[in-house]
């Protein structure tokens, strides 16, 4: 009798010690000298196949083995690695997060070491550079065009004379274009769209250290945008049931949207749709797109690993590569030389490139993203509300969030 | 420690409950505890918060409820948002559960089984899977406005739409209110787009909680029904007078549970988007995660949390005080009293 309530007791401590063993020993797989582990957030099967081939060419040469993980959540997956001090030893880093983590000491500032760090647009390379220092290298990027549905556009009996190259033209074009089941324009109600049309009113939300959102270009930016929606030549993609502009574009819903090279994915749901991509139009202030990248982020701790990702890291920015992953899956390569060659192999997307030439990044500070955030839902007031009122507000949020950002 | 006959018991009574103390500490007491410490301090989520972090005092809290910013704004109207949700959801969920137990109780309804499984099916579904479903049945061109369009009514934009039910009539109210939102914000109601996930709540909890009436109502014996409809209740005055006081207890938990599980609400609004549309959809427990996965702000995210289970805590306590026995302490003595004089005064009335 008393042995066996010892036993029992036994086992029942035997199976916490089972209980803790299993949940201290899954932490370290990624621990190994020449094992590296790449998370990324993938558009797809063509894009972790690619990085995947890639990592394995390069692993080869280099007697290393590299694990891509594509993230269903990639910002939850970091942050989890992070924490856990199990963070993987390469992975894409947005922009729009990209100050909140340098800020917070996550990211190795490795870009500078590497040969190519020269060959990179200017303006991502600033896109990527956190107080001072170039952080981490851009893998890609893309930029914002006018994507015009050529069918609906013939039938408008439009030419190519009509392709819209300041505002007045593409008020015109749309108004032209909107019929009964089909409006001219279409975009997401955001500030990475919108915000294009305040910087080409010659907006600009930051300069310095001074937050300039409530400028009378921003201003004439927003309106520009409301009369196009009062006249009803605009509409947003959640009002014409898309979820984003592409589907508006690609079901005929709209004949023209504004997004990027990624566009392209639309062939897949609509492959009779037939468009064609031109540099967005200028407004009073010039000609002025967004560009969005990516960089290889590579963690701060990176240990004995830290190196190998540099290495790894040049390989995949190298010219020959990155035009490999333009081949398979689309995107523009970051460095001008290779993004020249690409803009000739694919001269359907060769207007994205030649807004490279003139292209911003979005507002990215550590602590912007919430105040984007607030702006955007800010905005799905703005149709037959205060423009003004809304900019006043970001004025004053961003200011707070930059003298915050300035201040540490 | 006296050693009777039984010798020592204690000892194995110790030996037997280590290993749940053991679990449940390690499990829970102990990142309770951490994250209590998380909201003090300054962590950045980069390592293990002990030995990367230092206290920073009240900080986090004092952003998010006194120090004006976005910060203080996000999380009123997060509070604004979940405090309708649970004035709407609560009562119907309780109500429209009590419905079905009443109905399915029914010895007179047929095929009280098939009645019993379909009210109960959607609580055993996948939360992911019905607010999947609800997001294409509330689509701009969804089933729903298709239904509406039959009787030539206009849907709105259901998810979409970030008015307040309310706002066309508070819209005047430009004063400030607490927490950095103004009155008229705080009045406006629940969003459109808050209103779908209502009734989604209600769709899908009122089942879980018709199983606890229906089992609290099999415990009300027939003879007490029987003896109400003798002394000449209706069924009305019976369900009120006489069902339902002696489900009263199973009424806290329902009530209780609901409270609790309403301002948790997450995973609706992370599938429908995170606070979409205009923020009106925004509740504490996302805006926590939120705050903590994509800004870094540990602490503030910790504090958020613990914020959202003090009230969590304190309406609890309401509850319980506004539920309480009436025939129990010195008001039920005090009640007593007062019955017995009238009982007294109408008796004298009769005789005389």
């Amino acid at each position: 009798m008393r042995s066996k309530t010892w036993g029992s007791a036994a086992v029942a401590i035997g199976a916490v010690a089972l209980l803790a063993g299993c949940a201290g020993g899954g932490g370290d797989a990624s621990g190994g000298g020449n094992e590296l582990t790449i998370l990324i957030g993938s558009s797809g099967d063509a894009e972790t196949q690619a990085v995947q081939a890639a990592a394995d060419a390069w692993a080869e040469e280099n007697d290393a083995s590299v694990e891509v993980v594509a993230a269903s959540d990639l910002t939850q997956q970091l942050s989890q690695g992070f924490a856990g001090g199990d963070a993987p030893d390469l992975f894409y880093m947005s922009w729009d997060q990209f100050a909140n983590y340098a800020q917070n000491g996550y990211l190795d500032a490795y870009a500078e070491e590497l040969p190519n760090a020269g060959d990179f647009y200017g303006n991502l390379v600033d896109t990527f550079t956190y107080d001072g220092t170039f952080t981490c290298a851009p893998k890609d990027f893309s930029t914002l065009g006018l994507i015009i549905n050529t069918d609906l556009w013939a039938a408008a009996g439009l030419t190519d004379a009509d392709i819209p190259t300041d505002w007045a033209s593409l008020e015109a074009a749309a108004t032209r274009l909107t019929t009964g089941d089909t409006v001219g324009l279409s975009f997401g109600l955001e500030y990475a769209r919108l915000g294009v049309f305040m910087n080409q009113a010659g907006g600009q939300l930051v300069d310095g250290d001074t937050v300039t959102a409530d400028s009378p270009e921003n201003l004439e930016g927003l309106q520009y945008v409301q009369r196009l929606h009062d006249a009803g030549v605009l509409k947003w993609p959640t009002e014409i049931d898309a979820g984003w502009g592409g589907e508006a574009l690609g079901a005929g819903k709209a004949a023209m949207v504004i997004e990027g090279p990624w566009i392209k994915g639309i062939e897949g749901d609509f492959p009779d749709t037939n468009y064609q991509a031109y540099e967005l139009p200028a407004g009073p202030g010039g000609q002025s797109t967004f560009t969005f990248t990516n960089c290889w982020g590579i963690p701060a701790d990176g240990g004995d690993t830290r190196d190998l990702a540099v290495s790894l890291v040049e390989y995949l920015t190298g010219d020959e590569q990155q035009l490999e992953f333009a081949d398979a899956f689309g995107v523009i390569p970051s460095t001008e030389a290779a993004a020249a060659t690409y803009a000739e192999n694919y001269p359907e997307n060769a207007s994205f490139v030649a807004g490279a030439d003139y292209a911003v990044s979005p507002v990215n500070f550590a602590g912007s993203a919430s105040v984007i955030t607030d702006f955007n839902s800010q905005l799905s007031g703005l149709v037959g509300g205060d423009a003004q009122g809304i900019l006043s507000s970001l004025q004053e949020d961003l200011q707070a969030a930059l003298d915050e950002a300035n201040g540490e | 420690m006296a050693r009777g006959i039984r010798g020592p018991e204690g000892r194995y009574g110790w030996a037997f409950v280590t290993p749940a103390m053991v679990i449940i500490g390690v499990f829970l007491v102990l990142p309770i505890l951490l994250a209590l410490y998380v909201s003090f301090s300054d962590w950045n989520g980069l390592g293990s918060p002990l030995g990367n972090s230092r206290p920073v005092g009240g900080e986090n809290y004092a952003n998010v409820l006194v120090e004006s910013g976005l910060a203080q704004r996000d999380f009123g109207t997060a509070i604004r948002n979940n405090l309708y949700y649970v004035l709407l959801v609560v009562p119907l969920q309780t109500a429209l559960a009590l419905f079905l137990a009443v109905q399915v109780n029914n010895r007179l309804l047929k095929a009280r089984g098939f009645f019993r499984t379909a009210f109960y099916f959607p609580s055993v579904t996948s939360s992911v899977a019905i607010t999947t479903i609800f997001i294409f049945l509330f689509a701009s061109s969804g089933a729903i406005n298709q239904v509406l369009a039959w009787f030539g009514a206009a849907g709105p934009n259901w998810f979409a739409d970030p008015n307040g039910i309310f706002s066309p009539v508070t819209g005047g109210l430009t004063a400030d209110g607490p927490l950095g939102l103004t009155w008229a914000a705080w009045l406006s109601g629940p969003s459109v787009a808050m209103c779908v996930l209502i009734i989604l709540a209600v769709f899908t909890t009122s089942g879980t909680f018709m199983l606890l009436f229906l089992a609290a109502l099999q415990n009300v014996g027939t003879e007490i029904e029987e003896a109400a409809s003798v002394d000449g209740a209706g069924s009305l005055r019976r369900f009120f007078s006489v069902t339902l006081p002696m489900l009263k207890p199973t009424l806290f938990t329902v009530l209780t549970l609901g409270l609790i599980g309403t301002w948790q609400v997450f995973d609706q609004i992370y599938l429908t988007g995170g606070g979409a549309p205009g923020k009106t959809t925004l509740t504490p427990a996302f805006l926590a995660y939120d705050t903590s996965f994509s800004e870094l702000q540990w602490g503030e995210g910790a504090a958020i949390s613990f914020i959202l289970f003090g009230i969590i805590v304190a309406l609890t306590l309401f509850q319980r005080w506004v539920l309480r026995d009436r025939d129990l302490g010195r008001s039920g003595e005090r009640r007593a009293r007062r019955a017995e004089a009238r009982l007294r005064r109408e008796a004298e009335g009769a005789r005389s």
